[in-house]
């Protein structure tokens, strides 16, 4: 903005401003109709949804799967999409952090004297897109799930109580983790592990009970669950020996 | 005496207090007219020494362009930000930051106390409102181009205040202790620890040490409920001054009815 244009819209605006109306009552008045929508909104969600509690926090165990309040979501997200290690920097810091120095900085690039969104078309498309992009990221985010749960249909050749131990397993799987790292199926995220979808292909159960034992770095080990709760053990080796 | 006159807002002639006539003012007499003196007397008294009525009489009857509802967003968030300063006070009446005690407490809270749950509620799914109203504030603010010549401090402080907010909801995810809090707590605090230069030091300064340890929950409780507050206090103060002193902008397609003196 030059001086002149400056000094117009000040003039304009100090019109505009005469011919407006007083702070109180007008403004006053929509700000409190609005007030007390938030506070019913407020009052009704906290009724309707309440205020859960899980289980107290454990800081020895290893398999819980944490999910952010769901407005981190989309930064959540851009981590799953960004794979490469040496990239991961740039999702978790690099993308937030530039996002921000740009908003920061949004008065003084975007010097233009123009205010009509629809007059300032680059402006309006970018923040349409920032919306947009936003609100996608928040809903794959969303849409993921829980990651302590695996939705897949015991195969057909499994029956009586092999199927009940492959369900067991299934939940094991589920609870311990793994979506973290792998993916099964259409279930958890693809990598920085392997896929374990066909797993049985490649390896034996023996094998797989092997790996869960003695896992190479950083996948945490099971040895600890297979002491505690064999049978929990043998439900998961007996789940992931039939990804086939 | 200051004229309480000027206090009174602009109401139609058929409500305003009618002057008495000149000759027919009486002493006051009745308890009610002494009363009325009293009443006035005291205000005056208060305001000689506050010197306040000038400051409220201009910032209650400036006048502002005419605008429409979006213009309401801002006191919104304010409003969401003071009802969560409130529900966070009564929490904190009952709540123990402590490693061992914090769970105990919250499901003391949430199970025993009376509205207990309620009161966590509106806490809790107040952040959310006060989020979404915070997005909704800033996109008003862009697509109006309500950022530019002369408010661009008070965009920036507008940033300042965002980024407060999100401190807070962090902060404030770590406290009621379960294992959800926890560990995205600890994810949080390592992503930090992956910034650039400061990274490391800001998740050090979150976790009062190099592992996340018994002070750490007493750490996030003080951010969470004095020094984050106190900012965001502070930034709506300066935030609110600027936006008195510059005037609320006019929706970008209102023009002047009359054109401006050349």
């Amino acid at each position: 903005m030059n001086r002149a244009e400056k000094e117009a819209y000040l003039r304009e605006y100090g019109q505009l401003k005469a011919e407006g109306e007083p702070f109180f009552p007008y403004s006053v008045a929509k700000d409190s109709v609005v007030a007390v929508i938030v506070m019913a909104i407020i009052i009704t969600m906290s009724i309707v949804l309440g205020a859960e509690l899980g289980p107290k926090a454990d800081p020895t165990s290893t398999t819980y799967v944490p999910r952010p309040e769901w407005y981190f979501f989309f930064l959540f997200e851009l981590l799953k999409i960004i794979k490469p290690p040496e990239l991961v920097p740039l999702a978790t810091i690099g993308i937030p952090t530039i996002g921000l120095i740009l908003l920061f900085l949004l008065p003084f690039y975007d010097r233009s004297a123009e205010r009509h969104p629809l007059r300032r078309p680059v402006a309006t498309t970018a923040g349409i897109m920032v919306i947009f992009a936003m609100g996608y990221l928040t809903y794959m985010g969303a849409a993921a799930g829980s990651p302590n749960e695996i939705e897949m249909e015991a195969p057909s050749t499994l029956a009586g109580a092999a199927a009940v131990e492959w369900e067991k397993g299934k939940i094991v799987v589920g609870q311990s983790g793994c979506l973290a790292c792998h993916k099964i199926g259409e279930n958890g995220n693809n990598g920085p592990g392997p896929e374990l979808s066909h797993i049985a292909n490649k390896l034996p159960a023996q094998a797989i009970a092997q790996t869960l034992r003695n896992p190479t770095s950083p996948m945490p080990s099971f040895k600890n669950l297979e002491e505690q709760s064999p049978e929990k053990f043998s439900a998961m080796v007996s789940f992931l020996g039939q990804l086939n | 005496m200051p004229d309480v006159k000027k206090l009174l807002p602009p109401i139609p002639d058929s409500l305003k207090l009618q002057p008495r006539r000149a000759g027919t003012d009486p002493e006051p007499e009745t308890v009610l007219e002494n009363a009325q003196e009293a009443g006035k007397h005291a205000a005056g008294w208060i305001d000689e020494r506050l010197q306040l009525s000038g400051a409220v009489r201009w910032a209650l009857f400036r006048k502002v362009p005419r605008h429409d509802w979006t213009y309401a967003l801002g006191f919104s968030v304010m409003f969401s930000f003071l009802s969560q300063a409130v529900t966070g006070v009564f929490l904190a009446t009952a709540y123990d930051p402590s490693t061992t005690n914090a769970y105990e407490s919250i499901r003391q809270i949430t199970n025993e106390a009376f509205l207990g749950q309620f009161l966590r509620g509106m806490h809790r799914w107040g952040s959310t409102v006060m989020v979404v109203l915070v997005f909704l504030h800033m996109a008003q603010t862009f697509f109006y181009g309500a950022y530019k010549y002369p408010r661009e401090l008070n965009w920036v402080i507008g940033v300042v205040l965002l980024v407060l907010t999100m401190a807070m909801s962090f902060t404030g995810y770590l406290l009621p202790f379960d294992q959800r809090s926890y560990w995205a707590t600890i994810v949080g605090v390592n992503i930090n620890g992956t910034g650039p230069i400061v990274g490391p030091y800001l998740s050090d300064f979150l976790r009062a040490g190099p592992e996340f340890g018994a002070t750490t929950l007493s750490r996030f409780y003080a951010i969470h409920m004095l020094l984050v507050p106190g900012a965001i206090g502070a930034m709506v103060g300066a935030h609110l001054w600027l936006v008195m002193r510059l005037g609320t902008t006019s929706p970008p397609w209102n023009k002047p009815r009359k054109k401006a003196d050349a």
